[in-house]
């Protein structure tokens, strides 16, 4: 009994909770995750039930070039996150402009392809079933890629003028993770719409 | 006894001018700030919506009544319950997690200020959008105002065909923009939970307050998002064209069901999990015990949390399912009963052998432990198919929500309120007034919802704005409203108790209920950093510990 005199007193040997910022990054991503969920299932349940065409067989074409793009992304920027961890921050720099390149160049492909579909195909999100429920799941997928381009080049600016350092490196692992988010929704996209859908 | 806090007095003396203050609620990142403002905002919308309904109880008084056009009466049952569920419970929800959660677990604020502060502006907007529509909802048109497609929405009576003008898009807007909200505080929330708890406060030692606010913010993440995933497709489809509603395009209207109560199930429990959480904080401390079966209630909560996630299609039994679906759905919705019976054990157990003191906050909370446990058993009727395809969308569906709602989630709220208010603003809520409301609020939320079951089983349907004489409903519409009238009465005496009280009441001190969780280590309003040095804790209970080293928690855990 003596021993205890204010149980307070005691302090516990090591006490150490995760990082408040890659608790937050998950929970969003869980919620992003059960949004993409309603249009993935919304995509898979309209499946030919679009009552006039084009259907996505006479209309889509694989992506491979720039799902490629977008999915070596997921590996500069975690290439990038480790360099500056340690410090090297023009390797971080370079890597991180490479993964915005890549990031661009898969949106660029977007782009076209949505162009192409529009102009040549005479498919818009009010021509059928199989219009809006693809121009809203690739759209929506596309949105978060513009986004994350946003968030990468204001940590870019922060870089190019010397402000990001090894200090920041939990929170630019944060952001990775948000893309690593977007390119593991993407893998999900082109399965259903690329893969399944046809 | 050391305290925590050293006592910094500010000038309070010299009278700032109210704008500065204006500013600085309105600027402000303090958690406890954003928790009182969205209890404010909160009880606004509580007797916003409580007019609506109101208004609707005059009309049904009595048959043929002409009190107001059925038009109008659409707008009143769907404003009142978008009101009630994303303006009211959930807002007064997120207020109270907001401002006790930091101070249960030791911590100074949430984990993200800002993000907190973004969250509660967002929600803010959201509900200024929803009644900006009775002014701005005519659109080009000139048709309607207010939303009045019933809370559901359900398609295609949300299509631009059939709701001309803006106010279904005021409505779609405004849940867009308040569910943003809600999944920023609930990141908010789990993020402080797990990463800023002090030092030895444990998960198997978190109030439960904390544990259960966990959860619901879990599900909010996980409910919330499909809601607005299906109004992000409701404005594609009623502004760019789309066809994801649209029955004459190959879309179907069952599926706006279903993803509308994919949130709409697991929402009830994002509102009654807090409701519990509340009761499980109040009901140990004027029953003078620890909580009975902490454990056993942690398991339970999750457990709600898990398969509340697979009942929402009990909501859709009269569309006319597979009888394979159906029978999934009632098997799951009566599975939900195991928990939540758990749980009502719980609290009987804490309470039986205790030294039970009447106070006000544990009045309300029997009248829930009782409400509850009807509105469970109703919740089980109606979860058997073949009874919903008798009584679903019968005015018995509305007695047996409302139960669970007003009956069990409202009073908690009210307990918790009168819990809470001492150390939010330093003084006591008056306890005869308090009495005089629970009473009053008991009498009318029983005249009017025990008897609203019985012109459901009658067969009188909902959201009608009229109905013939002689079918027997009519003296049970009267009871009814009369009933509604006597808790408006009951919340106008609640109102004059906030105001009286918060210039007049008695000084609450740090402690007035010799409670057990950190937030009452503190003084009254607690000082904008919390916790002077942050606590250590040992036990499930660490104000006890404190109060007798002779024998703390912490020696049996």
């Amino acid at each position: 009994m003596s021993a205890i005199t204010s149980p307070l007193a005691q302090t516990p040997e090591a006490w150490s909770l995760p990082y408040r910022g890659k608790v937050g990054m998950a929970c969003l991503i869980i919620a992003e995750s059960a949004i993409f969920t309603i249009f993935v299932v919304a995509y898979l349940f309209y499946l030919g039930k679009s009552l006039t065409g084009p259907t996505p067989r006479e209309v889509l074409e694989t992506p491979i070039f720039y799902t490629i793009c977008l999915l070596s992304s997921s590996l500069t920027i975690h290439l990038a996150s480790r360099f500056l961890e340690r410090g090297k921050r023009s390797a971080f720099l370079g890597l991180w402009f490479l993964t915005i390149v890549l990031g661009g160049l898969f949106l660029f492909g977007t782009g076209q392809e949505w162009h192409r579909l529009i102009y040549e195909r005479g498919l818009t999100i009010s021509t059928n079933l199989f219009g809006t429920t693809y121009y809203s799941l690739v759209g929506l997928h596309a949105t978060h890629v513009t986004v994350g381009l946003l968030m990468l080049s204001v940590v870019l600016l922060f870089g190019l003028a010397g402000r990001v350092g090894h200090e920041q490196s939990a929170r630019v692992e944060v952001l990775s993770l948000y893309w690593h988010f977007v390119d593991a929704v993407w893998v999900v996209v082109f399965t259903v719409v690329y893969v399944l859908g046809r | 006894m050391s305290s925590d806090v050293m006592a910094i007095q500010t000038a309070e003396g010299a009278a700032r001018p109210w704008v500065e203050t204006l500013h600085e609620w309105a600027t402000t990142v303090d958690h406890k700030r954003l928790g009182i403002l969205y209890i404010l905002y909160a009880l606004f919308f509580l007797v916003v919506g409580g007019i609506e309904a109101t208004i609707m109880r005059i009309q049904l008084m009595r048959p043929h009544n002409d009190f107001v056009s059925p038009q109008v009466f659409n707008r009143m049952f769907t404003m009142h319950g978008t009101t009630m569920i994303f303006f009211v419970v959930m807002p007064i929800m997120f207020g109270f997690a907001n401002y006790l959660v930091p101070l249960m677990i030791g911590a100074r604020d949430m984990a993200f200020p800002r993000l907190n502060a973004f969250s509660f502006w967002l929600t803010a907007l959201g509900g200024i959008l929803l009644y900006f529509s009775f002014a701005g909802g005519s659109g080009l048109y000139g048709a309607g105002n207010a939303p009045d497609v019933g809370w559901w929405a359900y398609a295609p009576l949300t299509s631009r065909a059939f709701s001309p003008g803006h106010s279904t898009d005021y409505w779609t807007i405004a849940l867009l923009i308040s569910g943003f909200g809600s999944i920023g505080t609930a990141i908010n929330i789990i993020a402080t939970i797990l990463s800023m708890r002090c030092p030895g406060m444990k998960l198997s030692r978190m109030p439960l307050l904390a544990w259960m606010t966990l959860v619901m913010s879990g599900l909010v993440l996980i409910s919330i998002s499909p809601l607005s995933a299906a109004q992000i497709m409701l404005v594609v489809d009623r502004y760019l064209g789309g066809h994801f509603f649209d029955t004459q395009a190959g879309g179907s209207a069952a599926i706006w069901m279903h993803f509308f109560w994919i949130f709409g199930h697991p929402e009830v429990y994002i509102l009654v999990i807090p409701a519990f959480a509340f009761a499980s904080e109040i009901i140990p401390v004027f029953s003078r015990k620890p909580i009975f079966g902490y454990p056993v209630m942690v398991a339970a909560t999750v457990c709600i949390g898990f398969i509340g996630m697979s009942v929402w299609a009990h909501h859709m039994f009269t569309i006319g399912m597979e009888s394979s679906a159906n029978a999934f759905f009632v098997l799951t919705t009566m599975a939900i009963a195991v928990p939540t019976g758990i749980k009502i054990f719980n609290w009987l157990g804490t309470m039986w052998g205790g030294k039970i003191q009447v106070k006000t906050p544990m009045l309300f909370c029997i009248g829930f432990l009782f409400q509850f446990l009807i509105a469970g058993l109703t919740g089980i009727m109606l979860g058997a198919a073949p009874f919903d395809w008798q009584l679903g969308g019968s005015y018995f569906v509305v007695a047996h929500f409302h139960y669970m709602i007003v009956g069990a989630i409202l009073f908690c709220v009210f307990g918790a309120v009168y819990y809470w208010f001492p150390k939010m603003t330093g003084r006591m809520l008056n306890e005869s007034l308090g009495k005089v409301q629970f009473w009053l609020f008991l009498i009318g939320f029983h005249l009017t919802f025990d008897f609203m079951h019985i012109p459901g089983v009658l067969g009188m349907p909902r959201r009608i704005y009229t109905y013939e004489p002689g079918r027997g409903w009519d003296s049970w519409n009267l009871i009814i409203t009369i009933g509604a009238f006597i808790q408006g009465i009951a919340t106008l005496v609640f109102v004059a108790n906030l105001v009286f009280s918060y210039f007049k009441g008695t000084k609450a001190g740090n402690d007035p209920w010799d409670a057990w969780t950190l937030e009452w280590s503190v003084s009254s309003p607690p000082p904008d950093y919390n916790f002077a040095s942050i606590p250590m804790v040992a036990s499930r209970r660490p104000l006890w510990d404190r109060k007798h080293p002779e024998d703390p928690d912490s020696r049996y855990e």
